[in-house]
């Protein structure tokens, strides 16, 4: 059962939107950039609460890339991989990003909840390929060694907020 | 401070105009996606720090700053284009661009140019030794024909007025004070406007159908879902000049009696959301959105919805389903969305690009815009040039321009000076054009009898380093993951071409695998259900025929002439730069390197896990890719 202040807070953006099927996609968006993930509570209860089936809301939830039932990480990277930063070597900086968090097979979230790594398609950056994001900010023309001195300066910024 | 008929428009438009024209200078920040990570933010910041010190001049915020002393107006503008050269800083009235700036250089600008007249170079652009002080002398530039991206670079793109300067609603005016509905859908008809977002369309025949229907409930849809890899026209239409295309969408509704509209986005541009955010809400301030529109019975509202990663959304059943809150799946056709599209009401869906060309018509009328480019692709087009070419960026090209002229004169060339091998056009839905097509006109109608389409406008070039098999894979695998997986040929023939696809770049290759391919992509072609499933196999099927070579090399030799598949690299040293330190060899997992200290080293190509780790070691760069050698 989550606490009570994540259903306080999925009414607060409930309450922005309209109780219809269409604002379904907007509230669990707004829910996901404020939890920085999807609780499936929350969904059900949204579901509920703007009058459709949980089913439903399950099968919209989860043919959307860009919602996560799991927790991200602190530090969101998304590496690129559009046809500009594929063609101009994006694939070597995953890999080095990857080994260098110690991610491997499926896991793309380390254990200190710091980091999730994703690909996306494309971040419509192409000039400046190949690209990084970190939460949205654009790291332009990496390399990976550059991936590793950002990822080292991630690690330090996070030890300072400690 | 609602604007309530077309006097008071024109008034603040030539208030605006003249007051822009009176500000001493004006520095232009670019504030797009690629030059803000860049750091631009903080050259707009030091910028600013500096006008506030300098007591000779005054910083201008609005139309109602006093005057006497020099005014200097620091704006962030929207995307130039120019990516490859960002940050980039344009000052006004001369017209001077600066490219690469760095904070450090603010002070620069603002002592010499700004307060001196004097042009800072090392800042300026230079190609084969000329200098360029003007944005408009730059090649780059001088080659294009910039209509839809007029504004982009040269406004403030968060406020509404700098685009009512520049002519901004102007035709929204005409269209509701001097013209009926059916008069506006005959002009856009007789324009020929075709759909900018892959189709080509025909823009007012889609309007006129909608305008034709019993219902009257009516909506217009932006699709601003640009999913292309390698594609970012719409983007910076979105983020630079906002205001054209939400006149265009109005324009629209007005012609087809829509009162209400949305915009699509995806949820990957989020600074053209919060742009577009800021655009609606200023222009519902003036009342050029929302209720009694210019004081006139006109009313319409419009919304924004974000996108939630899926580029099916792109399509334009998909993309309806999706605002409605629905999975995002293509239906099955008819009825089209021009009868039954959002909520089942009769629905025109338009691209970005297509609604900002909408006001220049309205304009300078459908003459003037046939005037432009070939009979059946009226008009002009905007590319993303990126890849394996040395100016990357944002180019706008009347229809109909050559590739070799877009490569060669505006591009700059290939990147190092390389031999140009193909280029590919339209993303996972296009083909890709080799060498004897440098002299194809870009429009709907050549490309299409070529076997390739203009698709969104995405055009990635690629030089002898990038391998046509592996492209090829790469499409097939971004089709592949994101297959709606509601019809079975797109599914799971995506699938069997992309696992025979893999299998090829994996050095497995099969003797029939060619055949294979061939022929399920002919059974998604023709019956796949929505046309993103129709086109997913167009990459594979152009590599094929343009590079069939390199496909056999891969299946029957085991060979990547460009050295990209792993599987098939040969790692070779360079017996020149060579100092025969051991480091290769002491870091290799597999003791593949052997050699006597102070000589040359070698590498058994047979023992090689091809890990690359000898590369990283390298302190001399002797190590390298056969094929891959600059």
């Amino acid at each position: 059962m989550l606490d009570q202040s994540y259903y306080d807070k999925a009414d607060e953006i409930i309450a922005c939107h309209t109780r219809e099927e269409h604002s379904l996609i907007p509230i669990i968006q707004d829910i996901q950039t404020a939890f920085r993930y999807l609780p499936p509570e929350l969904l059900s209860y949204v579901a509920k609460e703007i009058g459709i089936t949980e089913a439903k809301a399950f099968s919209v939830a989860s043919f959307y890339e860009n919602f996560s039932f799991e927790p991200k990480g602190k530090y969101v990277i998304k590496v690129c991989d559009g046809t500009a930063c594929h063609v101009r070597k994006s694939v070597p900086i995953l890999e080095r990003i990857l080994s260098d968090l110690g991610l491997t097979g499926e896991q793309r979230t380390t254990a200190d909840m710091l980091f999730t790594v994703e690909t996306v398609s494309c971040l419509g950056a192409c000039g400046l390929a190949p690209v990084v994001t970190v939460n949205d900010e654009v790291h332009p023309a990496m390399t990976p060694a550059a991936a590793t001195e950002l990822l080292k300066k991630l690690k330090e910024e996070a030890a300072n907020e400690n | 401070m609602r604007i309530e008929n077309r006097d008071q428009l024109n008034e603040i438009s030539s208030r605006m105009a003249s007051h822009m024209e009176q500000t001493t200078h004006r520095i232009l920040i670019c504030a797009g996606t690629g030059c803000l990570s860049g750091g631009s933010a903080k050259i707009y910041e030091k910028m600013m720090a500096l006008a506030k010190e300098c007591p000779q001049v005054e910083i201008e915020f609005g139309p109602e700053v006093a005057h006497g002393k020099e005014t200097v107006g620091i704006k962030k503008s929207g995307c130039h284009g120019f990516c490859e050269m960002g940050p980039l800083v344009r000052i006004e009235p001369a017209g001077i661009l600066y490219t690469k700036v760095k904070p450090e250089d603010c002070e620069e600008i603002f002592e010499k140019t700004v307060l001196g007249n004097e042009l800072v170079d090392r800042l300026l652009y230079k190609q084969e030794g000329v200098t360029y002080p003007t944005q408009d002398e730059i090649p780059f530039y001088k080659k294009q024909t910039r209509l839809v991206l007029k504004n982009c670079g040269h406004i403030d793109a968060e406020n509404i007025e700098e685009s009512i300067a520049k002519g901004g609603y102007q035709a929204l005016a005409k269209v509701l004070f001097d013209m009926t509905p059916e008069e506006v859908v005959d002009l856009v008809e007789e324009s020929n406007l075709r759909g900018r977002g892959g189709g080509g369309f025909q823009t007012g025949y889609k309007w006129r159908q909608v305008a034709r229907q019993k219902e009257k409930v009516r909506y217009v849809v932006c699709n601003g879902d640009e999913g292309d890899p390698g594609a970012f026209m719409d983007r910076s239409i979105m983020e630079g000049d906002p205001h054209k295309m939400i006149e265009g969408i109005l324009i629209a509704a007005y012609a087809v009696s829509a009162q209400e509209g949305y915009i699509y986005v995806r949820a990957e541009y989020p600074l053209a959301i919060e742009r577009l955010k800021n655009a609606i809400a200023q222009a519902e301030e003036r009342g050029l959105l929302g209720e009694r529109i210019l004081g006139t019975v006109f009313s319409f509202r419009l919304h924004i919805n974000r996108g939630a990663g899926a580029f099916v959304c792109g399509e334009g059943s998909a993309l309806t389903a999706s605002i409605e809150g629905k999975r995002g799946m293509p239906r099955v056709k008819p009825p089209r969305t021009v009868e039954q599209g959002l909520f089942e009401k009769p629905t025109v869906l338009n691209n970005v690009e297509t609604y900002a060309n909408v006001p220049m018509i309205i304009t300078n009328g459908a003459e003037w815009f046939k005037s432009i480019g070939p009979e059946g692709s009226p008009g002009t087009k905007a590319f993303a040039l990126t890849g394996s070419v040395k100016n990357t960026g944002l180019i706008e090209v009347p229809m109909g321009t050559s590739l070799r002229e877009v490569i060669y004169d505006i591009g700059g060339g290939i990147k190092d000076d390389q031999e140009f091998k193909a280029v590919q056009i339209g993303g996972p839905s296009g083909g890709c054009l080799i060498q004897t097509d440098l002299n194809i006109n870009l429009d709907f109608d050549s490309l299409k009898k070529r076997g390739a389409m203009i698709g969104s406008g995405g055009l990635v070039v690629m030089d002898r380093h990038t391998c046509m098999v592996e492209v090829a894979r790469f499409f097939m695998n971004f089709t592949q993951r994101e297959s709606c997986g509601k019809c079975v040929p797109c599914r799971e023939g995506t699938k069997r071409m992309l696992d025979i696809l893999e299998r090829i770049v994996d050095g497995k290759g099969q003797e029939d695998d060619m055949e294979h391919l061939a022929t399920l992509a002919d059974m998604i072609q023709n019956t796949a259900l929505c046309g993103l499933g129709k086109s997913a196999p167009l990459p594979v099927v152009s590599t094929m025929q343009a590079f069939p070579e390199e496909y056999k090399e891969h299946i029957f030799e085991k060979k990547c002439r460009a050295g990209v598949c792993q599987s098939m690299r040969t790692y070779v040293i360079d017996k020149e730069k060579c100092k025969g330190c051991s480091k290769c060899a002491r870091n290799c997992p597999v003791e593949a390197i052997h050699g006597e200290i102070r000589k040359p080293f070698t590498i058994d190509s047979t023992v090689c896990i091809k890990c690359g780790s000898c590369v990283d070691n390298c302190p001399f760069g002797a190590i390298s890719i056969a094929g891959q050698e600059v």
